[in-house]
């Protein structure tokens, strides 16, 4: 355990955590788009960019995602530094996607009502946190979307821009992404994932008839677990029902 | 199953850590990445598709598209540009009607910027087919063009 | 050829290669590097061998790296005396062998002194060298960079047996660290000290990295040592590996250097050969394996973080280095990656001591730093100079100043991540503190000396343009930032800028350089601020009066015909490619007709009476 200090207050920590998980469970708000407790952290948004002193007295800005804990380390959420390139950043944001409520509210508590610069596509909705590729990699395992391109061209996108072959449907993408900008459908038995290309047949439950999940998704939790292959014939409603 | 694709493989032992290295033998024998070339290497080296193709877009190096027969390189290094490396470039993109990054229509040319070639006293310096021509002019270089087949 | 197996072996080698030279014999030597390739040196040297293979042990014929004097190519230096013909042509040879077999003087194509009109014989006396102190670099033209013995002919690997035989790790980074040797790559790192961090970093298998991925547009002076002496290189890397205690080392060399990557290449295949490379180094029983890995077309790869995960196979995407490379680098293990130039200043320190190393140089920054002169300059080429020299001496006494007469403007440093500097500072001693301090950096070596032709706000769009398309995307403040700056720069210089306009690239320049992820968008903005702070006024003539100073920005000059001037000869009018030139018949001036005109530049260069005029 080290000693840190978060805005005055003095603080136990784990070794090997980051600022922003030691803030975060105590309650201390920093915003972020890019970090989800699922996945590991990236660094992307520039948002949780904190400023800290070391024991040397050297001090500096960092994304408090990323940093780790260390004995003696002083931070600041909200100091002048610190809300100037928070105000920086969000201006940028907003003015990538002006119609993404998310990105409006955040940028609105920070004192930021319009953007400054004028927005390439103003129904833009992704900002790039690469969350929905992280969690598709890291947590699924399915590895069907990528971020493809670089610089101001870069995007989330299924391979050769067509379709996720390797998708599942399970829609975690859908789940995490901050500004709901991956959307889906349920209709006619099938689900369509239009931002991946995706259309996947919907299992059908035995015993009620609903559509639950995509088969391609079940086989692959099958696999995955080795579990029995009729394990998902029936919903979950109706597995509840027949005491599995 | 392509066999120059195998041999690269091979040489490079499957290992995933050389897949640019990889890409880059591939490219230089089909002068693009084909697709079925790519999903051989996923298969190969157990690399998802998605990856594959965020680096093969990420680099400049690659390209997924059949290149033209003649392959243009226009310097616009700082040290060109500062000589009129610009006006050189439009002129070529006004010859064959295509920008950087583009390979026209009858697949003759690809035309890429690339930044320093390296010879910055020859600036404006372009290289077509492997052969460099400095000190361009606006009508050197169309006249170079005009003499590809 | 046995491999080597201690020191002694490497000496009795050196004598036998020696003794197998004549060093009173004529050797006839042609620059091979890229840049005098372009000018056709592999025909001359084809021709030369043809002619002189009749005369086969009188006279020697050899391919070296390049000379740095670029602007004279292709380069041909006769041995024993150095005599030095420039642009030389296939047609030129049958008269320089000539002139060998005679002990004669070929005049015509000796070098002419332009400010002083007199030819000069020597090499080394043609003020572009003499004013130079060519530790690093001088080798190239001595020695073929595909043959060893050349290498080991000059003493080369030396430095490997004294460290492998007589030093211990920790002493040879102890003298590292003495020497205040700093990075060559742009960021000026004391060497030592990454060098033992890497050492006393817990974690196997440490790495040993050289960093070939030069991407500073203008800049190519990794290129010519990797090109032209690629050993120089290697021996440093064998040495920095034995000190840190790594066994597998990678050399990272962009695509876009065809000729570095075989020459090292081969190198890699001798040094194993001969035992300098690979099982048991000269009988020490240190091992060393390297190999060479292609960068993909990325600038962003120089970037160390970058360059490790296009290593690792991923995109070149950097991560914060929170915790250094150092201590995890490639695959999460201790790294040590140096630029080539720095890997090449290890065997001068090693064989010459700290102390002599400390001898050259400012007081924070020693040794020599080789700096590609491009641009506006008389003489381009390649210049290596102490540390402390100023920006005057290099442009002037040894870049024989600015073309055409032109008037100097200012000279950028750093590349795409450093300023521009004024003439006010042209007496700066060069040195990583002093550029820092007037706004710019040292950068890798790149300095691209520009005139009063060049319009400041175009090329900080340039550099602002370059960087847009290299960014990686990752971070918000890199990859928005840039495009915004971009498209505000682009309605300056085309006629569309708003007063406010330098106020918001400014404040976007503070996001940047607080908020970025790496040091390309920490440092990207530095063009821009630095063209701010110094050439302010060109930018208030953009936005305010709608005018170009230089006369460059297309959407604010046009072009038009000095009657008195055209004789109606109607090349121009030909030669348009949007038939805006009007011919009024035969010895009345042509008329160029603006609304058409897309400002090309075509009619001012065709135009042998200079009748067209730019405003």
């Amino acid at each position: 355990m080290v000693t840190i200090n978060i805005d005055g207050r003095d603080i136990q920590a784990k070794e090997g955590s980051t600022v922003f998980e030691v803030a975060r469970s105590r309650g201390i708000l920093i915003p972020a788009l890019c970090n989800h407790e699922a996945v590991k952290p990236y660094g992307a948004c520039r948002l949780c960019m904190v400023e800290i002193t070391t024991k040397d007295g050297r001090s500096r800005l960092v994304t408090s995602c990323l940093y780790p804990v260390e004995e003696g380390l002083k931070v600041n959420t909200k100091s002048e530094k610190v809300l100037s390139v928070r105000r920086g950043v969000i201006e940028l944001l907003l003015s990538r996607c002006p119609q993404v409520r998310e990105i409006q509210e955040l940028a609105r508590s920070l004192g930021v009502t319009k953007p400054p610069f004028k927005a390439r596509n103003k129904d833009e909705d992704c900002i790039l946190c690469g969350l929905c590729v992280r969690v598709c990699a890291e947590v699924v395992g399915a590895n069907a979307i990528s971020l493809a391109n670089r610089g101001t061209k870069k995007e989330a996108a299924p391979p050769f821009h067509e379709t996720a072959e390797a998708c599942i449907g399970c829609l975690s993408c859908a789940f995490v992404c901050p500004t709901g900008a991956i959307k889906a459908e349920d209709e006619k038995g099938y689900r369509v994932i239009p931002r991946w290309g995706v259309k996947l047949k919907l299992k059908r439950c035995k015993a009620c008839g609903y559509h639950f999940a995509p088969e391609r998704q079940l086989e692959y939790m099958i696999e995955k677990e080795n579990l029995p292959s009729d394990s998902f014939d029936h919903c979950p409603a109706c597995r509840a029902k027949m005491g599995q | 199953m392509d066999k120059q694709v195998k041999a690269i493989l091979k040489k490079y032992d499957n290992r995933k850590e050389f897949l640019i290295s990889i890409l880059q033998d591939v490219q230089a024998i089909h002068h693009y990445l084909p697709r079925e070339a790519l999903q051989q290497i996923s298969d190969a080296l157990g690399i998802p598709m998605s990856r594959i193709y965020s680096v093969a877009t990420f680099f400049k190096a690659f390209s997924l598209e059949p290149r033209g027969k003649h392959l243009i390189n226009v310097c616009v290094g700082t040290a060109c540009h500062v000589r009129g490396s610009v006006k050189v470039l439009e002129s070529i993109e006004r010859e064959i009607g295509i920008k950087p990054g583009e390979t026209d229509s009858g697949l003759k040319f690809s035309l890429d910027a690339v930044n320093c070639l390296g010879c910055c006293a020859l600036g404006p310096v372009m290289v077509v087919d492997g052969a460099y021509h400095g000190k361009l002019s606006t009508a050197k270089a169309v006249e170079i063009l005009k003499a590809c087949d | 050829m046995g491999r080597l197996k201690s020191p002694g072996e490497l000496a009795t080698l050196r004598q036998a290669i020696l003794a197998k030279r004549d060093p009173n014999r004529p050797c006839i030597t042609v620059c091979s590097g890229t840049g005098c390739s372009a000018y056709g040196s592999e025909k001359v040297f084809a021709t030369f061998e043809a002619a002189l293979s009749p005369l086969k042990g009188k006279i020697d014929l050899r391919r070296t790296g390049c000379h740095g004097f670029c602007e004279r190519g292709t380069m041909v230096v006769i041995y024993p005396d150095e005599v030095c013909y420039v642009q030389v042509q296939p047609e030129d040879v049958p008269a320089i062998v000539a002139s060998v077999r005679n002990g004669k003087i070929l005049e015509r194509l000796l070098y002419v002194d332009p400010v002083t009109g007199k030819k000069i014989t020597l090499e080394p006396e043609i003020p572009f060298y003499r004013n130079q102190q060519r530790l690093i670099f001088g080798n190239n033209r001595r020695i073929d960079p595909q043959s060893i013995e050349d290498y080991i002919a000059l003493g080369g690997y030396d430095a490997l047996a004294k460290a492998l035989n007589g030093m211990t790790p920790e002493q040879i980074v102890g003298e590292i660290k003495k020497s205040n040797l700093r990075g060559r790559g742009g960021a000026g790192f004391p060497t030592g000290t990454k060098w033992e961090t890497v050492r006393n970093a817990p974690g196997e298998p440490k790495y040993v990295i050289v960093n070939c991925d030069e991407g500073d547009p203008g800049a190519y002076m990794d290129r010519s040592l990797m090109e032209g002496n690629p050993h120089s290189v290697l021996e440093g890397l064998v040495i920095g590996a034995y000190a840190i205690g790594s066994h597998e080392g990678f050399i990272y060399i962009r695509n876009e250097y065809p000729l570095a990557v075989e020459n090292v290449g081969i190198a890699l295949r001798q040094a194993e050969e001969y035992g300098l490379l690979g099982e048991n180094i000269l009988g020490s029983g240190f091992n060393l394996k390297v190999v060479i890995n292609r960068g993909g077309g990325a600038f962003v790869c120089g970037e160390s973080t970058a360059l490790m995960a296009s290593l690792e196979g991923q995109v070149g995407e950097p991560r914060a280095k929170y915790i250094h490379t150092a201590v995890s680098g490639l695959w999460e293990k201790p790294s040590c990656l140096n630029n080539v130039e720095t890997f090449a200043n290890v065997p001068l320190i090693i064989t010459n001591g700290a102390d002599w190393y400390r001898g050259i140089g400012t007081e924070r920054s020693k040794g020599t730093k080789i700096f590609s002169l491009v641009g506006k300059v008389n003489n381009t080429g390649l210049v290596e100079v102490p540390m402390g020299t100023t920006l005057r001496e290099i442009i002037y006494n040894i870049g024989g100043g600015i073309r055409e007469g032109k008037r100097f403007k200012a000279v950028q440093t750093g590349g795409p991540s450093g300023g521009m500097i004024p003439e006010q500072h042209l007496d700066l001693p060069i040195d990583f503190d002093e550029l820092t301090r007037v706004g710019s950096m040292m950068g890798s070596g790149g300095m691209i000396v520009m005139d009063e032709s060049t319009c400041m706000v175009d090329i900080a769009r340039y550099f602002i343009s370059f960087l847009e398309e290299e960014s990686c995307g990752k971070c918000v403040p890199c990859r928005e930032g840039l495009l915004h700056m971009r498209e505000i720069l682009d309605d300056i210089c085309e006629g569309r800028g708003k007063p406010g306009d330098i106020e918001v690239m400014m404040r976007l320049s503070a996001t940047m350089k607080d908020a970025a992820l790496c040091a390309l968008g920490q440092t990207a903005p530095n063009p821009v601020l630095s063209s701010i702070h110094y050439f302010k006024d060109e930018y208030e003539a953009h936005i305010n009066e709608k005018r170009c100073p230089a006369k460059v920005c297309k959407a604010l000059i046009t072009y038009s015909i000095i009657d008195e001037k055209c004789p109606g000869c109607g090349i121009c009018v030909k030669n348009c490619p949007q038939e805006a030139i009007e011919s009024q018949g035969k010895k009345k001036p042509a008329v160029i007709h603006s609304e058409n005109c897309v400002r090309c530049g075509i009619c001012y260069d065709v135009c042998r009476l200079d009748a067209i005029e730019v405003e």
